[in-house]
């Protein structure tokens, strides 16, 4: 079952010409013409679509909680600033097929009533920017955006915003911030965006996968995009995959399939490079808790683990992950997780703000610390020290930020002690190029 | 509208934040404050050092809020039910913050021109613990000198935005930023371009360390061997109202009013704080008032009675028990300071 990627490998699809003769601009005709608002909000709301920008909160529900007094400008923003290392979905849709997102952008302000939108897309993606813009154009020249669309009276200009070049700026209070010309800093909550956002205007920031699906929405009725999926996972969901895995790549899934089928499938990932073992994976982009082979097949409580909000997060923390927004990351046996937790830790040491304490000065300790223990400088007391710094950043924070550069860490002591204390109790193995902790009696152990 | 912090309830107006419904009470009460300060619009909410646990959201909906949250800009519903002093996590969680913001801190108090009138100090003394658990470098940044007054301690400062807020608000044009990011983050004038208005001197009075230092007063004396005075002048451009340092005879220091919470209600003019460096421009009002646990107090204003809690506390953590007959209860408060931790 694909929604967003149906047509994606059509020569040509990022022209508007070929995306219409494969059925694209329906919705918004359908949109337009038919319904109101409030039936696309209805729409949406039914057909349970959660947030893909990692947090999962009902996209209906979000879009009911904006603030709509009179005579006051409301905004829909388009979040399109991926930068969690793991994930490039986004980036895929935006490249190959750009009018998939406008359409949804039109048929998503339609909902909301809002006249202007903006598509905040990440700096260094200047070339994706540059098929936007081309692609927009396209649209204004077909009467799809602009005055009066296609005779119904409703204007609406989109503009495409490169990015200020940073991890936080995906945040949305601080793209917003940063949309506005300033310092990308998240501002503190309440009040929330849908009350006061871009421009102190009511605000709703979507992702572009979340904003892409509307569409299609619009086009078969939220009950048929309800009917994906398992409980209150519905629809498809982009997973980018990477990693030791025989076909890294996106794929669009139809949520509720295993975790097992979508590694070992041919259909999906294909399985683990030839002649190793699944030895960890982080399944939605960086932020998540990272998981050992046997927990991410199934649950501490011995079912299949599925790929769903609910099935991921089952055990929560202490033996579940989150589906985040789809960055899986599948390691074997030759990956060292204390490595793989310093290139982490060193990304979010990078960009933390710097506004709020605990995340500015504790990213960099983690960083220190796991450096340290890395290159055969470990102390065994810096283990608990990390567990500890990371709980006084997790929560304590003013965005997000310092929660997911928390779990990481957090998460891979929790399932991978012993290969950190190995580091400590043997620098002069550990350092060795290649050398790799090998766990007695785990399944990827040689 | 009712609210309950620490036990004890009282009645404010609707918007008052969790901050300023404490400080009614008192500041047995108060939770700390680094970033924030109540005349600059906009300031709080960064250094976390006033999270407090909320127990009860409102009479309506008295389900806790999950996370702690900040007093400073956190507005009280009726029927809120706060807890700082009392709970646990917010004093674990305190620790933590004075950890972090001691992390990158040069701990040159003895050669700091703030000691003595220093917030950090305050609140490491009050919340954090005496040793410390980091062993990497510290991050270092050169001094800088912003405009022929003022020079910038990077490696001092904590990031409050205070400065930032005040250059925004107080003086016009905007010239005073942060750049970069994390904890390389800096305050700066945007490319080296010197702060160069008439109220740009209270950037000092509003740093709760001693990142932001007068030239002027550099290296002249330690605080608790100065003494303020209240004054004031005719002054064309501010209100005037000043408090003055003196060493001997000589004035060493002008600095804005102070209140208990340490923030400045009115700000004062370059003028007044650089050049009026004699008796003979003010109008002397009396001695300040400052509190008698502060070290600024020590030696001038009559003898300290009551003996501050932390040596007794400090005695009774350290009291060894030689002998099993021995009663405890003569040291009269049980140790309430946390266990040392094992090595």
């Amino acid at each position: 079952m694909k929604i967003l990627t149906e047509h994606i490998d059509v020569p040509n699809i990022d022209t508007i010409d070929v995306f219409m003769k494969h059925g694209g601009y329906s919705a918004v005709k359908k949109a337009l013409k038919k319904m109101s608002p409030d039936e696309v909000t209805e729409e949406v709301k039914k057909s349970g679509l959660r947030g893909r920008g990692g947090a999962g909160f009902p996209m209906g529900m979000k879009w009911s909680f904006l603030a709509k007094p009179e005579g006051v400008p409301r905004y829909l923003v388009c979040n399109a600033d991926e930068s969690e290392p793991g994930t490039f979905k986004d980036h895929y849709l935006m490249w190959k097929s750009p009018h998939t997102l406008i359409e949804g952008m039109i048929v998503s302000s339609f909902a909301l009533g809002a006249n202007t939108s903006y598509i905040y897309v990440r700096g260094e993606l200047m070339y994706v920017i540059a098929i936007l813009e081309k692609a927009i154009q396209e649209a204004y020249d077909k009467g799809l955006l602009g005055k009066n669309i296609l005779g119904s009276g409703y204007d609406l200009d989109l503009f495409v915003q490169p990015g200020g070049g940073a991890y936080i700026c995906g945040e949305e209070t601080a793209l917003l911030e940063s949309l506005e010309g300033k310092r990308g800093n998240p501002r503190n909550k309440p009040p929330f965006p849908a009350v006061k956002g871009l421009w102190q205007c009511p605000t709703v920031v979507n992702n572009v996968e979340s904003i892409a699906a509307t569409s299609w929405i619009v086009n078969n009725g939220g009950d048929a995009y309800a009917a994906i999926g398992v409980g209150r996972s519905t629809g498809t969901k982009l997973i980018s995959a990477s990693g030791h895995i025989k076909k890294p790549g996106v794929y669009e899934i139809p949520l509720g399939i295993t975790v097992e089928d979508f590694i070992y499938s041919d259909e999906w990932c294909g399985g683990i490079r030839d002649g190793h073992k699944l030895k960890a994976v982080v399944a939605g982009g960086s932020s998540v808790p990272i998981l050992p082979a046997e927990l991410i097949i199934t649950t501490a409580a011995g079912e299949k683990r599925l790929m769903t909000y609910e099935s991921l997060s089952d055990g929560g923390f202490v033996s579940g992950t989150m589906l985040g927004s789809g960055g899986f990351v599948v390691m074997d046996e030759t990956a060292c997780i204390v490595h793989n937790t310093l290139t982490f830790a060193k990304f979010y040491h990078h960009e933390s703000c710097g506004q709020c304490s605990p995340c500015r000065e504790g990213t960099g300790w983690m960083d220190k610390v796991i450096n340290r223990i890395e290159h055969g400088q470990g102390r065994i007391e810096d283990i608990d020290l990390l567990v500890d710094v990371a709980k006084k950043i997790e929560g304590n924070t003013i965005c997000p930020l310092g929660d997911a550069a928390a779990w990481p860490v957090a998460a891979a002591i929790r399932h991978f002690r012993d290969e950190f204390e190995w580091h400590i109790e043997h620098p002069e193995l550990a350092t060795k190029p290649g050398a790799v902790f090998m766990r007695k009696g785990a399944s990827w152990t040689k | 509208m009712k609210v309950t912090i620490d036990n004890i309830t009282l009645e404010v107006e609707p918007g008052t934040t969790i901050m300023q419904a404490a400080r009614m009470i008192g500041p047995e009460v108060a939770p700390p404050a680094m970033c924030y300060y109540e005349p600059l619009k906009g300031s709080g909410g960064k250094c976390r050092a006033c999270l407090v646990k909320v127990t009860a959201g409102s009479e309506k909906d008295p389900r806790p809020m999950p996370k702690l949250v900040p007093a400073c800009i956190t507005a009280v519903q009726d029927g809120m039910i706060v807890e700082n002093t009392v709970n646990e996590d917010v004093l674990e969680t305190r620790k933590g913050i004075v950890e972090f913001l001691l992390l990158n801190h040069p701990l040159d108090c003895p050669v700091c021109d703030q000691a003595g009138e220093c917030h950090l100090q305050d609140f490491s003394f009050e919340h954090g613990v005496s040793s410390t658990r980091t062993v990497e470098e510290r991050n270092t940044f050169e001094p800088t000198d912003l405009g022929p007054n003022i020079q910038l301690h990077m490696n001092r400062c904590i990031l409050c935005y205070r400065c930032v807020y005040t250059a925004d608000q107080i003086t016009d044009g905007r010239v005073h930023g942060v750049m970069n990011r994390g904890d390389h983050a800096e305050i700066s004038t945007y490319i080296e371009k010197a702060i160069d208005n008439d109220f740009s001197g209270n950037v000092i009075d509003v740093c709760p360390v001693g990142a932001l230092t007068d030239k002027t007063y550099r290296f002249k004396s330690r605080v608790w061997f100065s003494k303020p005075v209240d004054a004031h002048c005719e002054c064309s451009k501010c209100s005037g109202k000043a408090t003055i340092w003196y060493k001997g005879e000589e004035v060493i220091r002008v600095t804005g009013r102070k209140n208990m919470w340490g923030e400045v209600t009115d700000f004062i003019c370059n003028g007044c704080r650089f050049d009026k460096k004699k008796t003979a421009d003010w109008v002397i009002e009396g001695p300040t008032n400052v509190s008698r646990h502060s070290v600024i107090s020590a030696n001038k204003y009559g003898a300290n009675l009551i003996k501050p809690a932390f040596p007794v506390l400090q005695a009774a953590r350290d009291y060894k028990q030689i002998n099993d007959d021995r009663d405890r209860s003569f040291v009269g408060i049980q140790p309430a300071l946390p266990k040392s931790k094992k090595k």
